[in-house]
């Protein structure tokens, strides 16, 4: 059924008109043409269409669109501000820490919500917070490294 | 160059040479000075074709071209991808050393079949093997052209010049100086790669040798790389596609009825293809599932199990693929003698963006986006499908969310094509990752028959190495052995190795990265570590007094002190593990600390080294990340990873199942690139994933006293060799 339902999107309000069984998933990417969140497996194992639900990852192929109703969703699209690249994304760079880049979106977005809450994560929390996240390139040891930086920098305040 | 590098690469003669006709081309590619080479020019392909025999390509032709545009930009056009394995930077980093200017102002245009000549593929660690020579003479020829055109422009005699930065200058009055971009601008130059130029000297090197960051990180960290799925065209649809449930599997009845009831959905029926199309891909699924759909599955009798005596069985006469001295010589020599067998399963290549297209037909032409190693063979097999000239259908190559050597094989291509023909509008065919797994082309399952000797002074006596069904890379050995022998059984000849002899395996098999070196380094190093505790030797010693290759024994030195090696008979109970290996032209010596629950059998790699000598390296951050690369990947084909199936049915088909490594798993890892600039550069994509099997497979004994004789080594199987 044919529904209106809105949420916030990176920041901005958005208002759907779509069938609220559909996956959010196949919603950004099709509807919304927003396709930085990447299908990897369609149940939820592999992790590289991890979007934000306030603040939480979720895997949005798994996720439909009724449940984000009156939520806020980030995706990759939406954690650089006004054209500045965010810590996260910053250090990635920095580190190397990806090859092919297709689950960097979902890396990257799951290590998000990790800092949002601890500033200090210790390498086992980090992969604790990241074993749903797979990557198949093998960039784990520099993505670890990525997020220990990033955090360092995020808790310092300073951009660099 | 060894011969074992090269023996798969194996194609036909080539019949889509570079398309465009002249005026087209320069329409296209406006003004500027334009070199074009081609890697046949390398010496290091030469030999490979003067080898191989086999091979038979356009020789004249060129695949590849350098432009300095008017606007001063460098553009690289090659028909290579980039899949993640970097070359996006390191071909920059090459062409920038040699021209003089800053690697940011080369661009380069990869895998499209309108703006480069014909290219084989991008596998086989071949890109800077066979690419790094060519284009370093390409942008040296194209310097001096403009260094002789400057020379015009300035008045000044060519060599007084000198260039720095994109800048050409009088030596002794360097404010008399013009940009790249200023003498670029008006030229309408087109040379083909005359050799005469001279290279710079290693000394002389200033962008070779060091880091360099990856072009495409700021769009692959914000959501913008653009991979074949994330293509949108006004009035696309997404198809799915009817699957059978079973491989060999023969469609008897079909109802469509219900389906073709849902709104907005269309259903095509064109022989074996049968697709539901609708705007969104979920809902062409759902709709899709409303099929009913009857099969007739054939009876096989074969599984994961079963499958070894299967092959075994069906195996016809092997190919020697080296022989020296006299095995039975050999044999009355020895006073030890060892005879093992060593399985591996099949393993999928899984990367986490499976098999995608798009295709557009506009007007008898036809475009196709496509997550593909392989553009110009797709090209040819959508010629093929659509019985449409090569000249009217261009391939478009994105990024890829990786690659493997699984997507040298392109079936989502023609299946886009044909139904972008079919519905008259443009068709995405993006893979479920149950059909990805359903459709790869695994690494074959493969068995390895080893017989051996030793003489009393712990030399190896005789080796006789028998390859069944995983191909002929990585078959013959490096150690000296003075009697020895290798043959390979049940793969056929084919653009596409690892594929075995009709009625062997049950679904198709393809190149898996490092196609059969990982098999045969399997058998190999774990056999070889066999012998030494039978000869009453620690491992890393009975390597040294068994090898005479020089770079080898360098290496395994280099990688004991690192390693912290001390020398200690096996089992040590230390879990210490040591593997050796040479692919394409790369050595690589990987030791490994591992701990093993004896309860349980579960593995845990603490740490794991990897020296690698593979000659001159273009970029050393990128060298090393395929490293780690190749060890994370190893980590799964040494223990978990392996296809399950029954009666043509996959059971693993996703991610619960098939458990590839993640996060949990990691080893501490080191990375050492051994100084070797003088030694032309080698292959950095496969070599290093080739030791993980056995340098686990050697610990998990050093820690337990247990030998495992199958990949992978599961919680299971390791229990059941330390029980028995």
């Amino acid at each position: 059924m044919i529904e209106t339902i809105k949420s916030k999107l990176n920041g901005e309000p958005v208002s759907l008109n779509v069938d609220g069984n559909r996956m959010l998933l196949w919603v950004l990417r099709t509807d919304l043409s927003i396709t930085g969140t990447k299908y990897g497996c369609g149940q939820g194992h592999c992790g590289s269409c991890t979007v934000l639900v306030n603040n939480k990852p979720v895997k949005s192929c798994t996720t439909p669109v009724n449940d984000v109703r009156g939520k806020e969703v980030i995706t990759i699209e939406g954690l650089s501000k006004d054209g500045n690249l965010h810590p996260l994304q910053k250090s990635f760079i920095e580190h190397n820490a990806f090859q092919c880049g297709y689950c960097t979106s979902g890396m990257i977005l799951t290590a998000y919500s990790l800092l949002l809450k601890n500033l200090n994560p210790s390498d086992r929390e980090i992969i604790e917070a990241m074993d749903g996240n797979l990557c198949r390139c093998g960039s784990h040891t520099r993505i670890i490294k990525a997020i220990k930086s990033a955090a360092k920098e995020m808790k310092g305040g300073k951009k660099r | 160059m060894r011969k074992e590098e090269y023996k798969e690469l194996y194609f036909k003669e080539i019949k889509s040479p570079f398309t465009l006709m002249r005026r087209d081309f320069l329409k296209l590619f406006g003004g500027g000075i334009i070199i074009f080479f081609s890697y046949r020019d390398s010496s290091a392909f030469q030999e490979i074709i003067r080898r191989a025999g086999a091979l038979q390509i356009n020789p004249s032709g060129s695949n590849a071209f350098l432009k300095i545009g008017e606007n001063g930009r460098v553009t690289c056009f090659t028909g290579k991808i980039e899949m993640g394995q970097g070359i996006i930077t390191s071909f920059a980093q090459i062409v920038a050393e040699e021209l003089d200017v800053a690697v940011d102002l080369v661009d380069m245009i990869l895998g499209d079949t309108d703006l480069s000549p014909w290219d084989l593929g991008t596998f086989g660690s071949m890109s800077i093997r066979f690419f790094c020579q060519p284009l370093r003479e390409a942008a040296s020829q194209a310097k001096q052209v403009l260094i002789e055109l400057a020379s015009e422009h300035l008045k000044v005699p060519a060599e007084n010049l000198v260039t720095k930065n994109g800048i050409i200058f009088e030596k002794e009055k360097p404010e008399n100086s013009v940009s790249y971009a200023q003498i670029a601008k008006g030229q309408n130059i087109e040379k083909r790669l005359d050799k005469k130029f001279k290279l710079k000297n290693q000394s002389e090197f200033s962008i070779i040798g060091k880091p360099s960051k990856r072009p495409d990180a700021s769009d692959k960290v914000t959501g913008k790389a653009r991979y074949a799925g994330d293509i949108t065209l006004p009035e696309m649809l997404y198809a799915k596609i009817l699957r059978p449930p079973a491989h060999k599997a023969k469609l008897k009845n079909i109802d469509t009825s219900e389906t073709k009831k849902i709104k907005d959905v269309i259903v095509v029926e064109d022989n074996d293809l049968i697709a539901v199309l609708h705007k969104y891909p979920d809902e062409a699924e759902k709709a899709l599932a409303k099929i009913k759909a009857e099969f007739e599955i054939p009876e096989t009798k074969v599984d994961e199990k079963n499958i070894f005596s299967h092959l075994l069985g069906v195996a016809p006469e092997g190919k020697i693929m080296a022989t020296d001295g006299d095995i039975e010589k050999g044999k009355s020599l020895s006073s030890n003698l060892f005879e093992e067998t060593y399985l591996n399963s099949y393993v999928a290549h899984a990367p986490i963006e499976p098999h995608t297209a798009v295709a557009r037909m506009e007007g008898g032409k036809i475009t196709v986006w496509a997550s593909t190693q392989t553009p110009f063979l797709v090209q040819r097999e959508v010629a093929d499908a659509l019985k449409i000239s090569s000249k009217n259908i261009r391939i478009i190559t994105p990024f890829l969310g990786g690659g493997f050597g699984g997507k040298t094989v392109n079936q989502q291509a023609t299946e886009a094509a044909r139904l972008a023909k079919l519905v008259g509008k443009p068709v995405m065919v993006a893979w479920s990752r149950e059909e990805e797994f359903f459709f790869d082309a695994f690494r074959p399952a493969a068995i390895i028959k080893i017989n051996s000797g030793t003489t009393i002074a712990g030399k190896i006596s005789y080796w006789d190495f028998n390859v069944y069904f995983a191909g002929e890379r990585g078959s013959e050995q490096f150690y000296d052995i003075q009697n020895q022998r290798s043959s390979v059984f049940g793969v056929v000849k084919s653009a596409v190795p690892a594929q075995g002899i009709p009625g062997s395996h049950p679904f198709a098999t393809g190149p898996w990265r490092a196609p059969a070196v990982n098999t045969c380094t399997f058998a190999r190093e774990s056999h070889i570590d066999i012998m030494a505790l039978k000869s009453g030797n620690d491992p890393v010693q009975f390597r040294l007094d068994n090898l005479k290759d020089q770079r080898m024994i360098n290496a395994i030195k280099i990688a004991s002190e690192k390693f912290g090696w001390a020398s200690l008979k096996s089992p040590s109970s230390r879990g210490y593990g040591i593997a050796c290996s040479i692919d394409s032209g790369t050595y690589v010596v990987t030791m490994t600390e591992v701990k093993v629950d004896k309860k349980t059998g579960q593995v845990k790699v603490k740490r794991i080294l990897c020296v690698q000598d593979m000659g001159l390296v273009i970029n050393p951050e990128g060298a090393k990340m395929q490293i780690e690369g190749c060890i994370t990947m190893g980590l799964g084909y040494a223990l978990s990873e392996e296809i399950r199936f029954r009666g043509g049915r996959i059971i693993d088909l996703n991610f619960d199942t098939y458990e590839i490594p993640r996060f949990s798993w990691l080893p501490e890892i080191e990375t050492v690139l051994i100084d070797n600039k003088e030694f032309p550069p080698q292959g950095g994509g496969e070599p290093a994933i080739t030791c993980m099997g056995a340098v686990i497979a050697n610990a998990i004994f050093d820690a337990t006293g247990a030998r495992l004789f199958q990949l992978p080594m599961t919680a299971q199987r390791i229990k059941e060799a330390i029980e028995t």
